[in-house]
């Protein structure tokens, strides 16, 4: 399960910095990096939660 | 619900951050909370406003590069080296340390000037939050000019970023450590893909592009009206002195004192490399964009400022890029007035100290002064730092007593009160006399309150102390 979370979360950060670059080489238009950045958020701060300073003794 | 209420107070008063006691070996942390910590702390709302003051200010590419890189170096060099190493060895707060060197009378004026500087620095990021708030209901944003509240919904939104900063708070350092650490990856993200997304636009349309680019329309080297010019030297200066209180000056004694090694200091490059390097370097990008679209405007909103350029996720990053600075901002006033209301709970002296902080928010003066007040806020803290450094590693060294006030039992140490003020006395006569300003006074200041202290030091132990302490 944590897997999966971390999966999303990565996939939060791919659409956070990618769309923004592929505006960079004109690639896509700035309104949907907009958009996907939005979603990215959103995946991000939905999974980190539930396993970022969980389980890492580092943390205590 | 009287039940109720007793069990949230008591489980309040349970959060013990170790005030008054060095840090238990089991309660050490280790480098991955530094770093998360620093990279998040650093990577700020106040970093959406530094960038584009630099813009504002005209300083020039080259000088904005080379001033950041060497002033970065120099500030994570003053903490791996002057402030990690005193936090590892002693295992206390900055505030207990200094008690025992200046008496418990003394602190509590320094702990009253430091809690009010912390106050108005989280003030600052508080109501580059709102900027962002704000943006759903259409507030009137603060310009340049603008000192005083801009309107019922700007105060509102303020209020509202405030109580929840505050809130997050009161629960202490592991929530404010677990929130940083969450935000951090996403938001330095955020920084760099909303620079790159208005690239275009500003015109650089290949990496190739930006050097040219960057001196023709970002870093011009020409200020904006009724902004004064920086160079190399102030920018420099400022990226070193941004923190003088938190290194030079060891506030962050209260941080590493959890640290297992003092070379956790070396931590704070994540954040002066991401947070004071790349992150003011996109927000100068973003706000030479803002400047561009709306013709010159005079509006200074970080928030709308970021919500041009990445939509929605801009508005939350600003929003939550002044979180992660205020919350442990506060946490450090809280713990500043703790030192002074030593009977009142933590929890209850950080509320109030949020409702203080949250009032003051309300000015805008807050952040269209922000470099000046990052610099002052410095120097005024960093006789203190130089203090508490040539006390632990000079004074027994020269045959004189560390922790005088602990040792000879007083509660308020001259010699540390007069090195404290005629420092800053000199430094406002080289401001005023020399025209030297405040960016580059923190230099020549740390090494007057170091002499001076020695000398303090030498002809009062010896008059003072009497021969059974002697």
């Amino acid at each position: 399960m944590k897997t999966i979370l971390k999966l999303i979360s990565l996939i939060g950060l791919i659409l956070t910095i990618v769309p923004a670059l592929m505006v960079f080489n004109g690639a896509m238009e700035k309104e949907m990096h907009k958009t996907l950045m939005f979603v990215g958020t959103v995946l991000w701060f939905g999974t980190v939660p539930f396993w970022m300073g969980k389980s890492d003794p580092q943390e205590s | 619900m009287e039940l109720k209420k007793q069990s949230i107070a008591e489980k309040l008063e349970a959060i013990n951050e170790y005030e008054r006691e060095p840090i238990p070996q089991g309660k050490l942390k280790g480098l991955k909370g530094f770093i998360g910590m620093y990279a998040g702390e650093h990577t700020a709302g106040t970093e959406f406003v530094i960038g584009p003051l630099f813009v504002a200010h005209g300083v020039t590419a080259p000088d904005l590069i080379w001033g950041l890189l060497i002033g970065n170096l120099l500030a994570v060099l003053s903490w791996a080296f002057l402030c990690a190493p005193i936090a590892v060895k002693t295992r206390v707060t900055m505030y207990y340390q200094l008690e025992k060197i200046c008496g418990r009378s003394l602190v509590i004026i320094y702990n009253a000037v430091n809690g009010l500087m912390f106050c108005f620095l989280a003030g600052s990021m508080i109501a580059v939050s709102a900027t962002a708030v704000g943006i759903p209901f259409d507030i009137t944003m603060p310009s340049l000019t603008d000192m005083f509240p801009t309107g019922i919904g700007w105060v509102l939104s303020v209020m509202a970023v405030g109580a929840v900063i505050t809130v997050i708070a009161i629960l202490g350092y592991e929530q404010v450590s677990k929130f940083a650490n969450r935000a951090a990856p996403w938001m330095i993200l955020v920084f760099i893909a909303a620079a790159f997304a208005v690239l275009p636009e500003i015109g650089v349309t290949s990496l190739g592009d930006f050097w040219t680019v960057a001196n023709e329309k970002i870093w011009t080297g020409e200020p904006m009206v009724d902004q004064s010019r920086f160079t190399f030297w102030h920018v420099m200066f400022f990226a070193w002195f941004a923190n003088m209180a938190m290194h030079i000056g060891m506030a962050d004694m209260s941080i590493f004192r959890y640290a297992k090694k003092w070379e956790y200091g070396f931590s704070s490059a994540t954040g002066m490399y991401v947070g004071h390097f790349l992150a003011w370097i996109a927000s100068g990008i973003l706000y030479s964009y803002f400047l561009l679209k709306f013709d010159n405007s005079a509006e200074f909103a970080p928030g709308k400022i970021a919500f041009e350029a990445a939509g929605i996720a801009g508005a939350i990053c600003v929003i939550i890029a002044g979180w992660t600075t205020a919350n442990p901002t506060i946490y450090r006033a809280g713990l500043a007035f703790q030192a002074i209301f030593r009977k009142s709970s933590r929890w209850k002296v950080t509320l109030a100290t949020g409702a203080f902080t949250t009032l003051a928010a309300c000015f805008p003066a807050l952040v269209m002064r922000l470099l000046d007040f990052v610099a002052l806020y410095g120097l005024v803290l960093m006789p203190m730092g130089a203090i508490i450094f040539i006390d632990f590693y000079l004074l027994k060294k020269m045959g004189l007593k560390p922790n005088y006030a602990e040792v000879a039992g007083i509660k308020f140490s001259l010699q540390a009160a007069i090195t404290w003020i005629a420092t800053l006395v000199l430094c406002l006569a080289l401001n005023f006399a020399a025209g030297i300003e405040v960016f580059f006074l923190g230099l020549p200041g740390w090494f007057i309150a170091a002499f001076l202290y020695i000398l303090c030091s030498k002809m009062m132990q010896k008059k003072t102390v009497s021969p059974q302490v002697a």
